[in-house]
């Protein structure tokens, strides 16, 4: 279907000029978007329409349990006070990750645009995007092995100190951050290197000619200049990031319990689908509220 | 001519439909004093290919197959197909449904000769029995429990997981179910309904300062365990057998005075059943001696219900040392939860996990 209203629309296009007749612009704006959005329709708006109805259900509608609709799945943060712990813990899990991935991935992203010897810049982008090749769990699993008791870390430690107590820290909220910083960097490394590449060149050496230093040039010029990046790139690790539930259970061990670890549970341990998506669902509301509460701030950055 | 209408398709169809399901149903009832229809796992025993002809050899009688991958949908398989099965292996929680629902027939156990060797504790289960009659032979059964680093202490009582010598070197399985079962043990309560919840929470919050890591999987469980992650740990008996036998590793497992927490499989007749007396035998030969100890140690097998199929295994198995039958004695088994109960056990977990997490 969606197909064939492409095909229309592109034998349309040629026609339009010969036979004079100028279709208006948002007809063609239409049909150019309708594959889109239709598939969104499909594989996102209906799906999540569906969790969203299930989020008001008294049980999960697949047994023989009569349905009722409640409100009682929202009260959850109420008669269960401890979630609202596991959501600040998730909240600040996404916070020093994302401000991680912030900081690397904007030097990072610089340090890739002045790379303009030979093909060097080439060969960085593809180290970078190298670990997105592997599976996510192996990334995790590679982290167990490191960061465990006697793991790499250990060794390398005990190579040069041989009497040095243990470093590895598995199974620590920082093990977590470590994760998921090192599963979502590139995403932060891409739309920093975009945002820097479009800045001109002459505007640096400009500044440097007047006799600004580095930390001016870093701040005043590039920072501000690249904050559209950093602000989308910020939003595209920050959302995935307070949902993650495979890296916290993984690296949490005790500790490993987020919002995205409880939700999870909901779906395939306890089988209360519907728990589960009244706290997704109240999950993206706080995300939309913190959106909302920086928006004039993200306005300003994006503007630039 | 008359139309074809849709009705009158309907009609053609549903004609050709009986017409083929009593046709293909006909060869069956001929021969079904020679054959039988097993409802199983794939892979699960019954239809290991030497045991099936020897079987038939012994007996006559065929054995046929067919599997379900989900104990739901072998309780729909019931359902929908009266008449089609002949034995049926299903778990405690779901048999006590099954009884409920009137689908089995009761077990006439003079027909089980090798069911008389059959640990009492399991026959008698409330899961596979009503009104004193049992609906179903018990098959094979295994435990959570206890599992020690090799060499220190055996402890004796679900307390050792809140024991300060123990600080930091505790795994706990992540299994709501498991978890408020070793807290209703820890607070001496009915691991399928425990009526204090509450104590239940304190007792399992009381571990904290011992919990390491929660384990999810076998392999997870492994690689932690060699990794001298924890000494001490919730684990399977099954589980424990694998990680001595296939990994080495240096792992005890043990049940402590309060008991393991058991899961049994039991051989169920359906009420509709072609062939009962078939399934009897059948059933006999699953729990014999013979069988058991070819699948235990060519093929990896859970304990069996015939304490004198278990005890006719060499005596260094690993298997048999694990699941010795005095354990039965204490072991509790889990039964079907209701909605309300199954929920109020994941909040609890929930609960604790973030407390751990703190």
């Amino acid at each position: 279907m969606q197909n064939d209203r492409l095909t229309s629309a592109s034998e349309r296009g040629p026609l339009g000029p010969r036979s004079r007749r100028v279709l208006p612009s948002w007809v063609s704006t239409m049909v150019l978007l309708l594959p889109t959005y239709g598939w969104l329709t499909l594989a996102v708006f209906l799906p999540l329409l569906t969790m969203f109805v299930f989020s008001f259900m008294s049980a999960t509608p697949m047994g023989k349990a009569p349905i009722v609709f409640t409100l009682k799945q929202y009260r959850a943060f109420i008669d269960q006070p401890y979630l609202v712990g596991i959501g600040i813990n998730s909240l600040l899990i996404g916070f020093w990750t994302t401000l991680f991935c912030a900081v690397l991935g904007f030097l990072a992203a610089v340090a890739l645009v002045q790379s303009t010897l030979g093909k060097t810049r080439e060969i960085l982008l593809i180290l970078i995007l190298l670990p997105f090749w592997t599976n996510g769990l192996v990334r995790v699993f590679s982290w167990t092995m490191v960061l465990r008791e006697n793991g790499f870390l250990d060794n390398l430690l005990h190579m040069i100190a041989p009497d040095a107590g243990s470093i590895g820290f598995l199974y620590t909220r920082y093990a977590i951050v470590v994760g998921l910083v090192h599963g979502y960097l590139p995403y932060m490394i891409l739309t920093c290197y975009i945002a820097l590449v479009a800045i001109d060149d002459a505007i640096i050496e400009a500044a440097s000619s007047l006799g600004a230093r580095w930390w001016t040039i870093l701040f005043k010029i590039l920072v501000p200049l690249a904050a559209p990046g950093l602000i989308s790139g910020s939003v595209l690790i920050f959302i995935p990031v307070i949902g993650s539930f495979m890296e916290p259970r993984i690296l949490g061990g005790r500790v490993g319990v987020t919002m995205g670890t409880v939700i999870e549970d909901q779906f395939t341990q306890a089988f209360n689908w519907p728990l589960g998506a009244s706290l997704s669902f109240t999950l993206l509301a706080v995300v939309l509220a913190i959106f909302a509460t920086f928006s004039g701030v993200l306005r300003r950055g994006t503007a630039v | 001519m008359t139309e074809l209408t849709r009705r009158n398709t309907m009609k053609l169809m549903s004609a050709a439909l009986v017409a083929g399901v009593s046709f293909s149903s006909l060869p069956r009832k001929a021969f079904s004093a020679g054959s039988i229809t097993v409802l199983n796992w794939q892979g699960y025993g019954t239809d290991e290919a030497w045991s099936v002809k020897a079987f038939t050899e012994k007996t006559g009688i065929a054995v046929v197959h067919d599997y379900y991958s989900s104990e739901s949908e072998m309780l729909t398989k019931l359902r929908t197909n009266p008449g089609a099965y002949d034995l049926v292996v299903l778990n405690a929680a779901r048999c006590a449904q099954a009884v409920a629902e009137d689908r089995l027939q009761p077990i006439d156990f003079s027909k089980v000769p090798n069911a008389s060797t059959v640990d009492d504790s399991l026959r008698s289960n409330p899961n596979f029995s009503k009104d004193g009659k049992g609906f179903a032979v018990p098959w094979v059964w295994g435990m959570t429990s206890l599992a020690i680093r090799e060499g220190m202490p055996v402890p004796d009582s679900y307390a050792v997981l809140a024991d300060a010598a123990y600080k930091s070197r505790v795994a706990m399985d992540d299994d709501a179910i498991i978890n408020v079962g070793v807290g209703a043990l820890m607070t001496g309560q009915d691991i399928n309904d425990p009526k204090d919840l509450a104590a239940v929470t304190t007792a399992l919050k009381s571990i904290k300062p011992n919990v390491k890591l929660l384990w999810s999987t076998e392999d997870q469980w492994n690689k932690s365990f060699a990794a001298k992650e924890f000494d001490l740990s919730l684990f399977w008996s099954g589980g424990s057998v694998r990680s001595k036998r296939n990994s080495k590793l240096p792992v005890q497992f043990v049940v402590p005075k309060e008991g393991g927490i058991g899961w049994v499989d039991g051989l169920g007749i359906p009420a509709s059943a072609p062939n009962a007396e078939g399934a009897l035998a059948f059933a006999n030969w699953l729990i014999d001696p013979v069988f058991y100890v070819e699948w235990a140690t060519k093929v990896g097998a859970p304990a069996s219900s015939n304490s004198a199929a278990l005890s006719a295994l060499p005596a260094d198995d690993l298997s048999r040392q694990v699941h010795k039958p005095e354990y039965l004695k204490t072991m509790g088994i889990m039964s079907a939860l209701p909605d309300d109960r199954r929920e109020a056990f994941n909040n609890v977990w929930q609960e604790v996990k973030a407390f751990y997490a703190e």
